[in-house]
């Protein structure tokens, strides 16, 4: 008997529990490293602000180690290839956090060179503000993204969520049709 | 030229710099002619304990104080003056400083702030004077916390907080509209719209010189909006301490 043919309730809820708090308790970044956040990311494995708290020290020199994917600072277009093969070498599960407003919009090079977003090329399972954000912003968003990861559903859940979600991804109104703002 | 005419198999004294290698012969070890280390060589049991003595170091720094920031158990405050995110201020009767006037979104080096001024109406007064900022956006993932919108601010409607917990999981919610940025309603005030205090105008407003709210906008709001939730507090803020609506 699978996992997912195991009676619903109880037991599976428990297994995604304790997966979702080993996932969390050992994520490990990704050494992505792209400009001004970077240094900051740096400084959240100092001593000072010590990342090592959430067990996540380890910041991998290859993606095929890593869980984490901090995009930290402004992605060129020449850059962008290189974004996506590191995330595509990344092993399943895998998150992406966008460091910094470069990464997340652009920021404020709304210019040819800057891709204006990383989630124009890999899913951001969380954006992050800042230019830099000070470190405590950026273990802000790490315990957020924690919170996600230990509610995220396994198995036959896993494929409803993602089924749910894909669907409402089509219905909502496309990026780039959106005015205002939000560019 | 006598040069360019010599006869190409005629030795030119290259082989000879060749073979002396700055740092001496390849093959042979180098010779450290007169050199004398300034550090003395240890002996007995310096000289015993000198592959280990880089862990003197690691062992002095276990009786250091800890340093590390224990942040989201315990919360080490900003400075001050950190440019957190930003906050749209209010008057103390509860009318809107922001005029609407765009300074910020001209400003904003990163294009973060989209303003929308309208008219105030004496149906809906919203701010003193003669506009109001109807719609008003700060987009958090083009922001990059430099406060010359801040300093552009006429009114001193915009500053910023200290607050620094801005991450979110979708690129439209980092977009903060009005009434994410509005401040909290201070003790007493009662909410937008209502009338400006009687007698004053913008200017006295600017001036600080309007410290509550006043009975006849109490009155306006409670004809016009009986069930409005900031009604009971001003009421009783004005009536408890003697009268004191409008000082001007």
């Amino acid at each position: 008997m699978g996992i997912e043919e195991a009676p619903s309730g109880f037991l599976l809820t428990t297994v995604e529990d304790l997966a979702g708090y080993f996932r969390k308790g050992s994520l490990w970044p990704v050494t992505f490293g792209l400009a001004c956040c970077a240094i900051e990311m740096m400084a959240t494995g100092t001593p000072r602000f010590d990342i090592s708290r959430f067990g996540m020290e380890v910041f991998r020199a290859s993606p095929r180690q890593a869980d984490l994917m901090i995009v930290a600072g402004r992605v060129s277009q020449k850059m962008a290839p290189v974004v996506r093969q590191v995330y595509d070498q990344m092993a399943e599960p895998k998150w992406v956090l966008s460091m910094g407003v470069c990464a997340s919009s652009g920021g404020m090079f709304n210019n040819y060179a800057i891709v204006q977003g990383v989630d124009h090329i890999v899913p951001v399972d969380i954006y992050l503000p800042g230019c830099p954000p000070r470190p405590e912003m950026l273990l802000n968003a790490i315990l957020t993204l924690h919170d996600q990861i230990q509610n995220q559903p396994l198995g036959a859940n896993r494929r409803e969520a993602a089924a749910a979600a894909e669907a409402a991804a089509l219905d909502a109104t496309p990026t780039s049709q959106q005015t205002g703002l939000l560019r | 030229m006598a040069d360019d005419a010599r006869d190409p198999k005629e030795p030119t004294g290259d082989a000879e710099v060749a073979q002396t290698h700055p740092g001496g012969d390849l093959d042979r070890p180098v010779e450290a002619a007169g050199f004398e280390s300034l550090i003395e060589a240890k002996t007995g049991l310096g000289e015993m304990l000198a592959p280990v003595a880089g862990f003197g170091v690691t062992f002095s720094a276990m009786f250091r104080p800890t340093i590390t920031e224990q942040y989201p158990f315990e919360r080490v405050p900003t400075k001050p003056r950190f440019h957190g995110r930003h906050q749209l201020n209010r008057y103390a009767d509860g009318l809107e400083k922001c005029i609407g006037c765009e300074l910020c979104a001209w400003a904003c080096p990163a294009d973060a702030i989209y303003v929308e001024g309208a008219s105030n109406s004496p149906e809906a007064q919203f701010s003193p004077g003669e506009r109001y900022g109807r719609v008003y956006q700060i987009n958090y993932l083009r922001c990059i916390f430099c406060g010359l919108c801040i300093e552009a601010c006429p009114t001193r409607a915009l500053t910023m907080t200290n607050e620094f917990e801005l991450a979110g999981p979708t690129r439209e919610g980092l977009i903060w509209e009005k009434q994410d940025l509005l401040a909290p309603m201070p003790v007493g005030a009662l909410a937008a719209p209502h009338p400006m205090a009687p007698g004053a105008t913008d200017t006295d407003y600017y001036r600080g010189e309007v410290t509550g709210t006043a009975e006849e906008q109490i009155d306006w709001v409670r004809e016009f909006r009986p069930d409005d939730p900031t009604l009971p507090g001003a009421a009783t803020a004005t009536t408890a301490p003697a009268e004191q609506g409008r000082t001007r």
